[in-house]
């Protein structure tokens, strides 16, 4: 990366104490960001890919152990005080949430709520945050913005709703943008006027995007690289041709395999169910799934590594490609 | 239980989906009424509250085990007054003005106190989860009308609907079949079983008409289950939280009914048996001149089984609904 | 919204009307007229009785009855109570605005107060404070209310008496005044309402507070709290904007018909403390089967119930947007 990551990951861990002991949601997790890049963040359930950013962001419970290190525009915000997390988040980080129905205070008219986001981070008068709403609304593709800015969320149909909340986000002009499966909610033709609004903001605002979901299909569409996870660790960092063409992973071998083809055949689900993170397995977590598993998947860290201009986890990967089992 | 019934069966894995050294990794299944079990012994409060209890219920059945004197025995002379002693080794709880043990009468009106709570909360919530499981299904006018009577009879003064209730059934005649004398056991439980009823009944339709929305019964159905059927293995399971959890309430507040009317004088006959509202009632007078023990101890002896009750109610919400906050 | 409310009001009367007529049913049921007349007059002639029975509407079918008390009624001929032959309105209205004063002037401290400890508690969840006050609550909600006025007698009448050795009670357990005493009296008036009042005021700080608390609670969980801080908006912000905004609605709802059931709701207090309130003049004109005194009291209580209804719906569709389009 030639200029400095607007969002900086290193060694990130999240885990939850609960009666049973602590649940290791997130086991180790880097990951660099650059300026106007559009990243997407792969997993199932469970895979820790919201926790991660949530955790960044500071939203977790405050029961919530988080260490390693989480820089947003080269502030830390592991360990940084709240008023300084507060003041970044909205204001160099911004985050959009799954159901813009639940997201949105249902009380509170659209407009308000997002003169709140700017008032709370620059000094400008009621009137001129208001403006600057209604602008904001346009930008998004909102018609009527002037009317609509005085309705409330329930007035508004699931792919309005999370224009607002685009729109809402956006509007101190953060660097990095974290969407957190923001069009699995919506149908299939809303998400695709969904995913052109947010590459369009992208592009004008050149902020960075971190996408989150567990739609391949989706990520195929607007990302430039894409990180997979599984059980709270990163297994495979690709662009995203190399991802689709090359895998370097037998999850996402698995993953890819078991999208619908048009062909007609039977799907091919993985077999298997994601570990208990209360007691994650050692090693590689995949193993237990893994048709290529082998007695040395059962140690080591499976930190990723270079491999043919990707990144991966897998430790048998050059046995693997070279029997073209991949 | 509202939350864990499962579908219509596992999906099925392939055979070699798992093998010994996976054990680490597998989350262990808890059956819900387990589950359920545990959450309820985690509220320490109402595990002390159903043990304490158990040991009140114990004493009272066992009355004539437990208790040294007759309900309506006078002792003989103790010191040389008869009447309105102290407690003393010979009456533990000390005696009332016609000299019988109150600590025998406390127990022996457990009895008539507990038997009225549970007969009115049995009957009460097989009328009220009938009548709210009805109009939680069927919706439409009966529902609306249900919900606008209990409505108004809930918000009601409690001692004034008893009151007009009262007089008023014991008027109809042609009722008694059903009533029983004024002022009898009988009397009473009805009296109170008409006035709880509504209170299960909401609770029941509230319960029934989540659950309508939910989508297990959409799939149910479009897997061709009947209405019955849907009734009997879908919304009876999952209400049965709620409903012991009313159930409670209803022994509490029939037991605290049951008292207040004693103590205004409308309770249960002397004739027939005492209850611990009557015992209260007695005791009105006591205070003013010193015979403390008369309010005392038939006043602890009912906060206690109230709050226990009331504990062991909030244990079982607990115990079934596992969204619920822990309040405490 | 105002067809809301006219719809609302348009129900209204004909729920007067039932409720009036079956009011009328049981108490002519459940109590004689002619029979308490009888016995305060044993004496009465022939031709009294007949009067008597023209004059109150006893004669003909029940509805015809009842419409002859509603016809009266309404034009404020509410006649003369049984016992004593004094007129209904002016007792009535006593004892109106004494239970009134007392309801009110209790229940506001404890909605304050209870309200001030259900929000300090959710905001200090699992703290002792939190602890403490949820099963305070609770064990005070356990004690029926006639046990605790007893208790508070006994401790002020007997026994703070007799410890201290003053020659009159500290605190005054019967009445309004001291006997005998004309006029009003502020210091008075207050004194002998403490009693009572604090009875009243810890039912309703026990209520009240468990209701924000868990109100407060199912908002503060809610999703559109965790946007509210991914906003970086400064948390007074967020709980007085959001939290409390939105979990003080149900309670609002709740106030409203709580405010409404007063004016019946002190039966058993006001009787205890002898305060001669609605409670007072109800029992008092029950055990002399006074029905002329009876009928109004049952009709004014089921009015302001139903008034406050109203009230209540209305208010909830103010505060909650969602609802007004129903």
């Amino acid at each position: 990366m030639p200029e400095e990551p607007v969002l900086s990951l290193a060694d990130f861990r999240v885990s939850f104490p609960t009666d049973d002991g602590d649940v290791l949601a997130v086991r180790g997790v880097d990951l660099d960001v650059g300026p106007g890049e559009l990243v997407g963040i792969v997993g199932e359930s469970g895979s820790g890919k919201s926790v991660t950013f949530l955790g960044v962001m500071g939203l977790l419970p405050k029961s919530a152990k988080i260490t390693g290190s989480a820089k947003v525009m080269g502030q830390q915000l592991v360990g940084a005080k709240k008023e300084v997390i507060r003041s970044v988040r909205g204001e160099n980080i911004a985050m959009i949430f799954q159901d813009p129905l639940s997201a949105l205070n249902p009380v509170l008219r659209i407009g308000p709520q997002i003169v709140e986001m700017i008032q709370s981070h620059r000094s400008m008068s009621k009137s001129a945050a208001s403006e600057h709403a209604i602008e904001l609304l346009d930008l998004v593709g909102i018609p009527q913005p002037k009317t609509r800015a005085r309705q409330y969320p329930h007035e508004f149909s699931g792919g309005m709703r999370q224009r607002v909340m685009i729109a809402m986000a956006i509007a101190n002009d953060p660097k990095v943008l974290i969407a957190d499966e923001p069009t699995t909610a919506l149908d299939v033709t809303v998400q695709a006027q969904i995913l052109e609004v947010i590459q369009r903001i992208q592009r004008e605002l050149q902020a960075a995007v971190v996408f989150i979901t567990h739609d391949l299909g989706v990520i195929a569409r607007v990302a430039d690289r894409v990180q997979v996870m599984y059980a709270g660790r990163a297994v495979e960092r690709a662009d995203i041709d190399h991802l689709f063409v090359k895998p370097t992973h037998p999850y996402t071998r698995g993953l890819l395999d078991s999208l619908p083809a048009l062909g007609g055949e039977r799907l091919k689900p993985i077999a298997g169910a994601p570990p208990n993170m209360l007691n994650p397995p050692s090693g590689c977590a995949f193993r237990a799934r893994c048709t290529h598993a082998a007695p040395q998947c059962a140690h080591g860290e499976m930190a990723l590594v270079a491999f043919n201009g990707s990144e991966t986890a897998c430790v048998r990967i050059q046995e693997l490609v070279t029997e073209g089992a991949l | 239980m509202t939350e864990t019934i499962s579908p219509a069966g596992d999906v099925q894995l392939p055979d070699d989906a798992f093998d010994a050294d996976q054990a680490e990794g597998l989350v262990t299944s808890v059956s819900p009424s387990r589950m359920a079990v545990r959450r309820f012994r985690r509220h320490k409060l109402a595990v002390v509250s159903l043990m304490v209890f158990l040991a009140i219920a114990m004493i009272v059945i066992l009355a004539p085990i437990t208790t040294r004197y007759g309900q309506i025995e006078r002792l003989p002379a103790i010191g040389n007054k008869v009447g309105n002693s102290p407690p003393s080794w010979k009456a533990w709880f000390g005696t009332d003005d016609l000299n019988r043990d109150l600590y025998s009468r406390i127990i022996w009106g457990g009895r008539v106190s507990l038997l009225i709570g549970i007969a009115v909360a049995v009957v009460s919530s097989i009328v009220g989860t009938a009548v709210g499981a009805i109009a939680g299904l069927r919706g439409g006018f009966l529902d609306d009308a249900l919900m606008r009577t209990t409505d108004l009879f809930l918000a009601f003064p409690t001692l004034v609907l008893l009151l007009v209730l009262r007089s008023m059934f014991s008027s109809l005649k042609w009722l008694k079949w059903l009533f029983g004398d004024l002022n009898s056991i009988r009397f009473i439980v009805v009296l109170l079983s008409i006035l709880t009823w509504m209170g299960t009944a909401r609770i029941v339709r509230g319960v029934v008409l989540s659950l309508k929305e939910r989508e297990f019964v959409e799939a149910s159905r479009a897997l061709g289950a009947s209405n019955s059927r849907i009734i009997v293995r879908h919304l009876i399971p999952n209400s049965i939280g709620p409903i012991i959890v009313s159930l409670t309430l209803a022994v509490v507040g029939a037991i605290v009914a049951e008292s207040t009317l004693a103590f205004f004088g409308f309770g249960i006959d002397p004739v027939y048996a005492t209850s611990w509202g009557g015992l209260l009632s007695d005791a009105k007078g006591a205070v003013i001149v010193g015979r403390w023990w008369l309010v005392v101890f038939p006043c602890a002896v009912f906060v206690l089984t109230i709050l226990c009750v009331n504990f062991i109610g909030d244990g079982l919400r607990d115990a079934f609904d596992p969204k619920q906050d822990r309040s405490h | 919204m105002l067809r809301y409310i006219l719809r609302r009001l348009l129900w209204l009367i004909p729920t007067l009307f039932v409720v009036t007529f079956l009011a009328f049913c049981a108490l002519r049921i459940g109590t004689d007229p002619l029979a308490s007349f009888l016995k305060q007059n044993p004496r009465a002639s022939l031709a009294n009785i007949k009067q008597y029975k023209s004059v109150n509407g006893l004669n003909g079918t029940i509805p015809e009855q009842y419409f002859h008390w509603l016809r009266h009624f309404v034009t404020g001929n509410w006649g003369r109570s049984i016992k004593g032959s004094t007129p209904v309105w002016p007792d009535l209205k006593h004892a109106m605005a004494n239970t009134a004063v007392l309801g009110l002037f209790s229940s506001g401290l404890g909605i304050f107060f209870g309200l001030s400890i259900g929000i300090i508690a959710a905001l200090r969840q699992y703290s002792k404070f939190d602890s403490v006050s949820s099963t305070g609550a609770f064990v005070a909600l356990s004690i029926p209310p006639y046990i605790s006025a007893i208790v508070l007698q006994l401790i002020f009448a007997v026994y703070f008496t007799r410890w201290f050795n003053l020659d009159h009670p500290f605190l005054p357990t019967s009445g309004i005044y001291p006997p005998g005493h004309h006029g009003f009296d502020l210091i008075l008036r207050i004194k002998y309402m403490i009693l009572p009042g604090v009875v009243v005021a810890i039912q309703t700080l026990a209520v009240y507070s468990r209701y924000m608390r868990a109100s407060l609670l199912e908002v503060k969980n809610s999703e559109y709290m965790r946007t509210a801080r991914a906003k970086g908006i400064s948390e007074r912000r967020v709980i007085f904007r959001h939290a409390l905004r939105n979990a003080l609605i149900p309670v609002t709802t709740f106030a409203a018909l709580d405010i409404g059931a007063i004016i019946g709701g002190l039966v058993i207090t006001e009787n205890i403390f002898g305060y001669p309130g609605m409670g007072v003049f109800f029992l008092k004109a029950f055990n002399n089967g006074d029905y002329p005194q009876l009928m109004p009291w049952l009709v004014i209580v089921a009015i302001a119930l139903i008034l406050f209804n109203l009230v209540a719906d209305v208010v909830y569709a103010f505060l909650d947007p969602r609802i007004r389009l129903a």
